[in-house]
């Protein structure tokens, strides 16, 4: 009786009581709150920024976006030069840094002395680290008048004044440093160190066979590279370019800070313009009407869909990669 | 050959066959040798074209490391003059009384930052926890891709959310704008979290719950201190990361010229005032805003190379 007293009231615990007694059940409660409280975050996005932008969705609709006038104080939202502007600097911006950036990759991945490797790469990255604004402050008083203006000027005079051999009205027009050219030029900058460290991861990936039997056939390096190595990591490459992309779109402060900050279209690199980002990060203290604010936060709910769009895709790219060759990667 | 020529009676068929002979052979060796030529010059462009472009992304990498290098020297050169102890000691004063310094900025940036940290971090970790125990579920799937849509969102776009949740209706304030980093911070903690948790042995964990440990206990006993290097690593990217956000913070804690601790006031922050002086006219300003810079630089690039230091130093 003495001995099986403890025993028979240990047995029947209450539910309740044994799913709380080593906290396993609020732990777990607990973690899964955290998780939802995580992905809230990012549908909220979404639709908090679609919510208080009822007001320019409603009367304007699709003509938001492609309409080219933007006079707030007459309430006429068109963010149609923004778009272009936001396009223009991207692509400048992508076609400097992808040729370096694959390039830096290849040097990093395929031919760099073990040693070199780690120090180097950890400078790429560090260029990825420097602060937005750093690099606006660099640009207005060092970029733009040491290497955008000359090389402005240098363009106009080659290829921009009418009478030209080769006249392009990508260089007309006048030209005062700040400008699409000097915008994209920083971003190329900004986006170089995303590029590069993840083609290299790439690169690194791609299983050494690949190489073995493409010297074994008698390729040089640069044609075991060119041939066999770049094109079987070509996807994840890509995804490393659309990822560059998605950081150039979004890029506000230095941008803003070298563009010129001019709600125009044009379609000479050499005028300042503005980009979405910079719109509103400039025109926000302005914003001094509810249709004017609301016109902003569109231009925000803009790039948050063109930023998940563009991460779908690079993810769904890297993805294909990885598992194709799961073990090989680091 | 040899044998019939002098022998044989001159016979004109054999004396065409003979000469026919010989130029076949010369021929075939104009053209073997023309052959040779070629392939060595075939051979001389791939290795031409090998060198040259292995040189190229050489050159490329060189490139790289040239703005890294500018931007570091320049802001040391052009900010190192302004650091004095006034200028670390003193708030805002107009630029006719000398500018004054950055003190307020200082203390914003440390409770932006503190207070983003102190937010982010048990989510992070917690969620973190979850997606590596079920990291196929609905759940788990759903919320890794959210935390890839989440960091590779403009930061901008997290500034305007955040707006639209806690600045309507109220103020600018440094709540919001702490609340704007912590979500910038959040994907960052979630991610390194999950991939140093991954690298844990499960024997650990089965030791533990076989030694009978709550879950809870294991996770924060044995799972997270195996982990902890890895974790603080991504802790200081993340710290490294928001240091420098200047975007968001437009749109939340405003700027202030004064000090404040208020969390329900705007407040002014490092890049913020970095912005705002880099686009006066004032010269003043100017130095100012290099040395702000100089100062951001320090705190993002040590913690860098510390994360750094700290990884490498768990790798061996």
């Amino acid at each position: 009786m003495v001995v099986t007293k403890p025993l028979s009231t240990k047995l029947p615990t209450p539910l309740v009581r044994r799913m709380f007694q080593h906290g396993d059940v609020p732990f777990k409660i607990i973690i899964v709150l955290a998780t939802l409280f995580t992905l809230a975050l990012v549908v909220g996005v979404g639709v908090m920024l679609w919510l208080f932008t009822s007001v320019t969705r409603m009367d304007l609709g699709f003509s938001f976006v492609t309409s080219k006038t933007w006079n707030p104080t007459g309430s006429q939202f068109g963010a149609l030069p923004f778009v272009v502007g936001t396009l223009i600097t991207s692509i400048l911006a992508l076609i400097i840094s992808v040729p370096l950036g694959v390039g830096i990759a290849i040097f990093l991945a395929e031919l760099c002395p073990a040693r070199l490797r780690a120090p180097l790469g950890v400078m790429v990255e560090l260029l990825a680290a420097v602060p937005s604004v750093v690099f606006g402050l660099w640009g207005i008083f060092v970029f733009v008048p040491t290497v955008v203006k000359p090389l402005g000027n240098f363009l106009k005079n080659a290829f921009g004044t009418s009478g030209d051999v080769i006249d392009l009205p990508l260089f007309h027009g006048p030209f005062y440093g700040f400008s699409y050219l000097a915008a994209g030029a920083i971003l190329a900058v900004m986006v170089l160190p995303t590029i590069a460290a993840i083609s290299r991861d790439v690169l690194l990936a791609v299983p050494g066979s690949q190489r073995e039997g493409a010297f074994g056939i008698g390729c040089t390096r640069w044609e075991a590279i060119w041939q066999v190595v770049l094109p079987y990591g070509l996807s994840g490459i890509l995804g490393a370019v659309i990822l560059g992309l998605g950081r150039a779109l979004g890029e506000t402060m230095a941008v803003t800070m070298v563009i010129g900050n001019v709600a125009q279209l044009s379609g000479s690199l050499l005028s300042p313009g503005y980009t979405m980002a910079s719109v509103i990060a400039n025109e926000w203290g302005e914003s001094s009407t509810p249709a004017y604010a609301s016109a902003l936060l569109e231009i925000g709910l803009l790039l948050f869909i063109m930023s998940v769009l563009l991460n779908l895709l690079a993810r769904l790219l890297v993805w294909s990669v990885q598992r194709r060759n799961p073990q090989q990667h680091a | 050959m040899a044998r019939g020529t002098m022998t044989d009676p001159p016979n004109p068929a054999a004396r065409t066959t003979e000469a026919d002979v010989a130029d076949t052979q010369a021929i075939r060796a104009r053209a073997r040798q023309r052959r040779v030529q070629a392939s060595m010059a075939r051979e001389r462009v791939r290795r031409v074209t090998n060198a040259v472009m292995l040189g190229l992304t050489g050159l490329a990498t060189l490139l790289a490391l040239i703005p890294l290098v500018w931007i570091i020297v320049d802001v040391v050169l052009l900010g190192a003059p302004s650091i004095t102890p006034d200028f670390l000691t003193q708030s805002f004063k107009p630029a006719s009384l000398g500018g004054g310094g950055v003190l307020h900025a200082i203390v914003g940036s440390l409770i932006l930052v503190g207070l983003a940290s102190v937010m982010s971090i048990p989510i992070g970790i917690l969620a973190a926890f979850y997606v590596v125990r079920n990291p196929n579920t609905t759940l788990g799937l759903a919320v890794r891709f959210g935390t890839d849509v989440l960091a590779g969102l403009p930061s901008i776009v997290v500034g305007l959310f955040v707006y639209t949740l806690l600045v309507v209706g109220r103020s600018y304030s440094a709540l919001a704008g702490a609340v704007a980093l912590a979500i910038l911070m959040l994907p960052i903690v979630l991610r390194t979290t999950e991939e140093m948790l991954k690298l844990v042995p499960d024997s650990l964990r089965e030791g533990a719950l076989g030694l009978g440990a709550p879950e809870w206990k294991t996770a924060f006993s044995v799972l997270l201190p195996a982990a902890l290097t890895g974790v603080l690593t991504g802790l200081m990217l993340a710290v490294a990361r928001v240091s420098g956000e200047t975007a968001p913070l437009l749109f939340t804690a405003l700027g202030s010229n004064v000090l404040s601790s208020a969390l329900n006031r705007p407040i002014a922050s490092l890049p913020l005032t970095l912005f705002v002086y880099a686009t006066q006219p004032d010269p003043i300003r100017h130095a100012q805003a290099w040395a702000i810079a100089l100062i951001i630089m320090v705190i993002v690039l040590a913690l860098n190379i510390g994360a750094r230091l700290i990884a490498r130093h768990r790798a061996m």
